[in-house]
This record gives structure tokens, C-alpha cells and sequence, in this order.
């Protein structure tokens, strides 16, 4: 389906990338959001807030990010595509809905723009330190898509197919910005509008005595009713069976978790979304995401200058982990070299994927800043020693 | 059945033992509430309040958090939810701005509303969305084993305040008046006829609409403070209740064992929150305001 015309703010713009990532939510079909001012996130809701009476839609201040984060779910099951925007402590304080999206299979959309951590840490500076809360907040097993732009223009173009995903898959899509990403601004065009794929909701075309609001299709995903249609359906945190009603059995538990987890798997693998560079004759390649994977170019370029066979992968979908990837080029290389701006984070999960066939080496940095490109060369020169 | 003369706009099914049945999920029957708990009976008079008010099934939707009364929700035969604790009304909140057609109701226990949830109710209350609040107020944490509540009042015994509580106790329909509410009563599970009148009441009237019924839960908090069983909570609330129809709510306390205050105290009119967004959005942007419908980008 093509994107509503309206919502689409077609042309070529000078933007930052919190403002490109609430046109991409509008480019998106998102006609409703719920949030809660905090820094650096907070331009992607001054501007919805700004743009949406024009459209038509919803935009509501809540009282704290537990109602935003809920509020958004409420309007998916009345009809809406749905997001809220929040950065590190939002972000926590989100955590219990998060799970609520996940249990329930509300699709929809949490936009972080990360800052310096833990606690009110660096408002304004740039972090990317959430990574492994975005996959393991909530509490449980469960599974989630997150997505990390690198620039303004993806900022735009991934909100889009993060609406997608969290449509196709019925999970909750995390847009992984940071300070950086969101606050640059640079030229990102933005497409007609039957140029955008969106994808629409998958509602049932069964009749409501027929229909069993989580019997999972072929794909694993069920297909999704709204409120107000005459299904009178039941929707419910606690364990459910097919029918969404409560079960607090073994059985239900394990086959609803597993589903919740398995139904991601194309993501992991065939469909995970990335950007190579010289991965052909690498001997040590760059693993890393949003603003670090821009330092990182840097230092591509300057190994490569030095004879180094140095290659890039960049991590588009962070969540779920492109293992099979990882574990294939660990195969052939001799190391992969992490940057991020946290202590140690996606690293693990390319140690994971690596299983001790290449050396793994983190590039750590607390946040408030970006490494120096020097820092990752001096790792990409120490790897291949 | 007898004396039902009321009009009867679904089917009863000649094997139904109530005529209430169309109304519940007899699927998920034996509920969970104990002999004696006070829910069941305003479930009975909620869907009393649905038939006589002529509403829509297919459009009213119900919201629940979490603890006894957060069971509601699922066995309603509506469009239901059951949220997170003390989230139902934000969730509610964002139903209804999406899909202002449905009739959203938000079914919940003291505890979920006043404590956990107690941010969420002042700020609905404050921008009059149209959602009708109905709090089963038992006096304590139920589901999870009769702790103090702030609705909890002094002197109470409570698993967590086993010397008596001495924190003062929430007057739920003075917050509910002060926070913007447009509708206020309160009820208790004695009053049945009265309780189902003031639900189809709110059923009808717009804005942020608030019933606090008092219910008693003789497992955890009747026991614990020797106040007898379910029948004995009865035969106090009607010794023990007094119709103050528009008293004023400052004077509406609960107190463990004196009079409680029944009746409708509040019912104004104030702009809804699609009244205010539809004036103010039509005063700066004129005919560029494109008025929300049922949300619905690319659905």
C-alpha cells in the first residue's frame, strides 16, 4: 500500500534527524502520538504536535511516560498507527509497556534517543547505552525489533519501515537514535507519496464467531481485529491462549513465550537489514551503529590507506541480532573490532555470534562525546597484529 | 426474569440461568471472586446500566488494570482490556482519542486507580475526557493478600499495617471532584437499583464521570478487622449509609465503622477534551484544522 499523501511532507529538506523522524512517522501513517517532554528526544513531539492538526490525528501531552507509553497502545486498538519518543529515563520508566506491546502483540513504535546513562546521567549528550535494555527492559522473555539510523535521511526512511516491521511482525519497533543522529541536521529528501511503501495493518477477514484473536497464521503472527466491530475481543497481559483469554498453564506459557521469540526469526537472518563495505578480502572488520558507525568510516578509511584489509558492517537492525551474518564473516576474518559508546554492548552479541573463531575487541566509551576515529584505528592496527 | 419489563434488545438463550448472560464471557465462567465479594454484583449492575441505557454493544469497550476488580474487563462481553496496574486509564485515554465513537469505560479497584494509578486519574479528570470511571473501592489490596490501600481507612488491621493503619485515608469523590470530574457518586453494594441508575447516568452524560462503590471483600478485610461476612457488610452499609444527594464531597470521608455518605454529589457541565481541541485548533488554524476522525492512517 502506498503511503496517505497527506502525511507526506514530499520534497528535499534540510532537517534534523528527530524532525526527519516525525515525518517519517507521518510518511509512516502514524496518526497518533502520546508523549512526554524530555531531552533530546523531544522535537520529534513539537514537531507532530505542530504538523498533526493539519493532517488530522492526535497528538496528547501525557502526565508521565507510563501513560504515554500505554496511551499509544489504547489508540492502536482503536485504530491508529501509534509512537511515543523518549530518551534514557523515559526510556526506563517504559519498560513495563514495552512488555505489555510484546505480550499483547500491539504494533507500534518507541523512538529513544539516547543519551548519556545510568540516571539522569548527560541530557544533552550523545550515548548509546540502552542497546541491551531495548532487547532485555522488560521483564520476561519476549521478543523486539530495534533499528539505528545513522543520519537524518534514515532517520525518515527506517521510521518507515519501522511502522512496517512492527505491522508485519505485531511486535513493539524501537528506533535506536542518539544525540548525535537526532540533533545533526543535513539534506534528506523525502519522497512522493506513492513512492512509500507502508505496510497496512493486518486486520482479519474473518467474521467475528470464526475469528480467535491470537491464532497464529503460517508466519506465526496472528491477525488483528480494532475495537468498536463487533468482535468483542479480550485482550490481557497475563498468559493467554488462542482466544486471548488467561491461562496459567505449562503448556500455554511455552507455546505463546516461544512464538513471541520465533516469530522474529526471519529478522535475525535472511531479512536483517545492514551496510558492508570491502567485506570481500577483509581481514578485520568494523562492527557498529548510528554515530559511531560515521566515526568508524573514518577509521575504514585511514586502515585501508595503511594496507590494512579493513571492512565495514554496519548493524541497520540491531534487534534482533544478525548472528548468522556475524557467525559466517567470523569464519574468514581474524577479528572484528566493536566501537559503541557504552561499555560494552553489541559487543557481546558479536562475541556470541563469533564463538571464538575470530578475536572480538571492544572500542568502549562512557558517552558525552564520540570516540576519536584514531581510537578505532588503533584497534583495527592492534587486531590484525 | 418475572419482573423484567423492560424492553430486551438481545436474545437470551432458553438455557441461560441469568439473564445477564449475553453480557458475560460464560466461556471463562467459574470467575475468580470469592463468596461474599461485592463485584459480581456491580458487574450485574453495569450490565443493567448497558441494557437500560439502549447503549451499543459493539461500541462500548471496557478497561481494566489489575487486582480483583481488574478481572472485569475479561469476562465483560465487550471489546475489553486488561491493562498493566494503574494504567487503565491512560490506555483508555488513548482508545478513545483514536476511536471517539466507542463508549469507553474504565472498570477498576482502588488500589490500581488511587494509588499506583492515582497521576493518571487527577490529569483525565483534569482535561475531562470522556471516559466513565467506575472504582470498586474494597478498602484494600485484594488480589494480593488484604494490604493497606490508600483508600485504606484508620485504625483498619492489614497484612501490611498488622498494628492498625494510621496514614490518612484518600476521600476518593472530594479528589475526583477537585481534579475537574464532571459526574460523582458513590454507592455501595446495597444499593443496587441506586448503583445501576447512576451507571446509566454516566453511560449517557459526557465527560469524565467517577462512581466509587464501596464493596466488601470478607476474605481479607472484613476478616482480618472481625467485621463478619458478606452479609454482615451488607446489613452495615444499610444501618450505616445515609443519601446525601449534592452534599458537599469534603464531607464525604470514609471512616472504618461510621456513616458513609451515599448519593450523586457532583454533575456540571465542562468542555470535553474534543470540544476544547476542536475550538482552540479551529481559532489559530481556520479552515487548515482537519478535525480528527477515527484514526486510521493506512489501516
Amino acid at each position: 500500500m502506498h503511503a496517505d499523501p497527506k502525511g507526506v511532507l514530499t520534497g528535499v529538506h534540510f532537517l534534523d534527524g528527530d524532525h526527519a523522524c516525525c515525518e517519517g512517522t507521518l510518511a509512516a501513517g502514524a496518526r497518533f502520538s502520546a508523549g512526554y517532554p524530555i531531552t533530546p528526544s523531544t522535537e520529534v513531539v513539537e514537531r507532530f504536535a505542530s504538523r498533526i492538526p493539519t493532517v488530522g490525528g492526535i497528538f496528547i501531552q501525557m502526565e508521565d511516560e507510563l501513560a504515554a507509553s500505554i496511551a499509544i497502545q489504547g489508540a492502536v486498538w482503536g485504530g491508529a498507527k501509534a509512537f511515543t519518543v523518549t530518551s534514557g529515563p523515559g526510556f526506563s520508566l517504559m519498560m513495563e509497556h514495552l512488555g505489555y506491546a510484546a505480550m499483547t502483540e500491539t504494533p507500534c513504535v518507541f523512538v529513544n534517543v539516547q543519551r548519556g546513562g545510568p540516571s539522569t546521567g548527560l541530557p544533552t549528550l550523545p550515548a548509546q547505552a540502552d542497546m541491551m535494555q531495548a532487547r532485555w527492559g522488560s521483564h520476561g522473555d519476549y521478543g523486539i525489533i530495534a533499528l539505528c539510523p545513522n543520519s537524518p535521511q534514515e532517520c525518515f526512511d527506517l521510521t518507515v519501515t519501522a511502522f512496517n516491521l512492527a505491522e508485519e511482525f505485531r511486535v513493539p519497533v524501537m528506533m535506536m537514535l542518539d544525540e548525535c543522529v537526532g540533533h545533526m541536521t543535513e539534506k534528506v529528501v523525502i519522497p512522493e507519496a506513492e513512492r512509500i511503501q507502508v505496510t497496512p495493518r493486518r486486520y482479519t477477514k474473518r467474521q467475528p464467531a470464526d475469528f480467535r484473536l491470537y491464532e497464529p497464521l503460517a508466519d506465526q503472527v496472528p491477525d488483528m481485529v480494532r475495537a468498536g466491530e463487533g468482535y468483542r475481543f479480550h485482550v490481557t497481559g497475563l498468559t493467554h491462549d488462542d482466544r486471548g483469554y488467561p491461562s496459567m498453564n505449562v503448556e500455554t506459557q511455552d507455546r505463546h513465550v516461544r512464538r513471541l521469540q520465533d516469530k522474529l526469526k526471519p529478522l535475525a537472518n535472511g531479512r536483517a537489514l545492514s551496510e558492508t563495505e570491502n567485506l570481500e578480502d577483509a581481514e578485520v572488520v568494523v562492527v557498529s551503529y548510528g554515530i559511531t558507525s560515521r566515526v568508524a568510516q573514518r577509521a575504514l578509511q585511514l586502515a585501508r590507506q595503511q594496507g590494512i584489509r579493513a571492512g565495514k558492517f554496519r548493524l541497520i537492525s540491531a534487534w534482533p541480532f544478525p548472528e548468522a551474518r556475524i557467525a559466517e564473516l567470523a569464519g574468514r576474518v581474524k577479528a572484528f573490532v566493536v566501537p559503541e559508546l557504552n561499555l560494552g554492548q553489541m559487543v557481546h552479541e558479536v562475541a556470541r555470534a563469533a564463538a571464538g573463531k575470530a578475536k572480538v575487541m571492544p572500542v568502549t566509551h562512557a558517552g558525552g562525546g564520540v570516540h576519536p576515529p584514531e581510537t578505532i584505528l588503533n584497534a583495527i592496527v592492534e587486531a590484525v597484529r | 426474569m418475572n419482573e423484567t419489563t423492560l424492553e430486551v434488545p438481545y436474545e437470551i438463550p432458553v438455557d441461560a440461568h441469568n439473564p445477564v448472560e449475553p453480557f458475560l464471557r460464560m466461556d471463562r465462567m467459574p470467575h475468580i471472586w470469592c463468596p461474599g465479594c461485592g463485584i459480581g454484583t456491580t458487574v450485574n449492575c453495569f450490565t443493567r446500566a448497558l441494557l437500560d441505557s439502549k447503549a451499543d454493544l459493539d461500541k462500548v469497550a471496557i478497561v481494566s488494570g489489575i487486582g480483583c476488580t481488574g478481572r472485569v474487563a475479561g469476562y465483560a462481553s465487550l471489546d475489553s482490556f486488561h491493562t498493566t496496574h494503574g494504567r487503565a486509564i491512560p490506555f483508555a485515554t488513548g482508545l478513545k482519542l483514536a476511536n471517539p465513537e466507542l463508549q469507553v469505560v474504565v472498570y477498576s479497584g482502588d488500589g490500581d486507580l488511587f494509588a499506583i494509578g492515582g497521576n493518571h486519574f487527577i490529569h483525565a479528570a483534569r482535561r475531562n475526557m470522556d471516559l466513565k470511571v467506575i472504582c470498586v473501592n474494597n478498602l484494600t489490596y485484594a488480589m494480593t493478600g488484604g494490604q493497606t490501600a490508600p483508600t485504606t481507612p484508620s485504625h483498619v488491621i492489614s497484612a501490611t499495617s498488622p498494628y492498625g493503619v494510621f496514614e490518612p485515608a484518600f476521600n476518593l469523590v472530594a479528589l475526583a471532584e477537585a481534579a475537574g470530574a464532571s459526574y460523582v457518586a458513590r454507592w455501595t453494594t446495597y444499593h443496587v437499583k441506586q448503583l445501576a441508575r447512576s451507571m446509566e447516568e454516566v453511560l449517557k452524560k459526557k465527560g469524565f464521570c467517577f462512581i466509587e462503590v464501596l464493596s466488601p471483600c470478607p476474605t481479607l478485610y472484613q476478616r482480618r478487622n472481625k467485621m463478619g461476612d458478606g452479609l454482615d457488610t451488607m446489613k452495615f452499609y444499610k444501618q450505616a449509609s445515609k443519601v446525601r444527594h449534592g452534599a458537599p464531597t469534603s464531607e464525604c470521608a470514609l471512616t472504618k465503622s461510621g456513616e458513609i455518605v451515599v448519593g450523586k454529589f457532583v454533575d456540571r457541565d465542562r468542555p470535553g477534551y474534543f470540544e476544547l481541541l476542536n475550538a482552540q485548533m479551529t481559532e489559530t488554524l481556520g479552515e487548515r484544522y482537519a478535525e480528527p476522525e477515527v484514526v486510521c492512517g493506512n489501516c
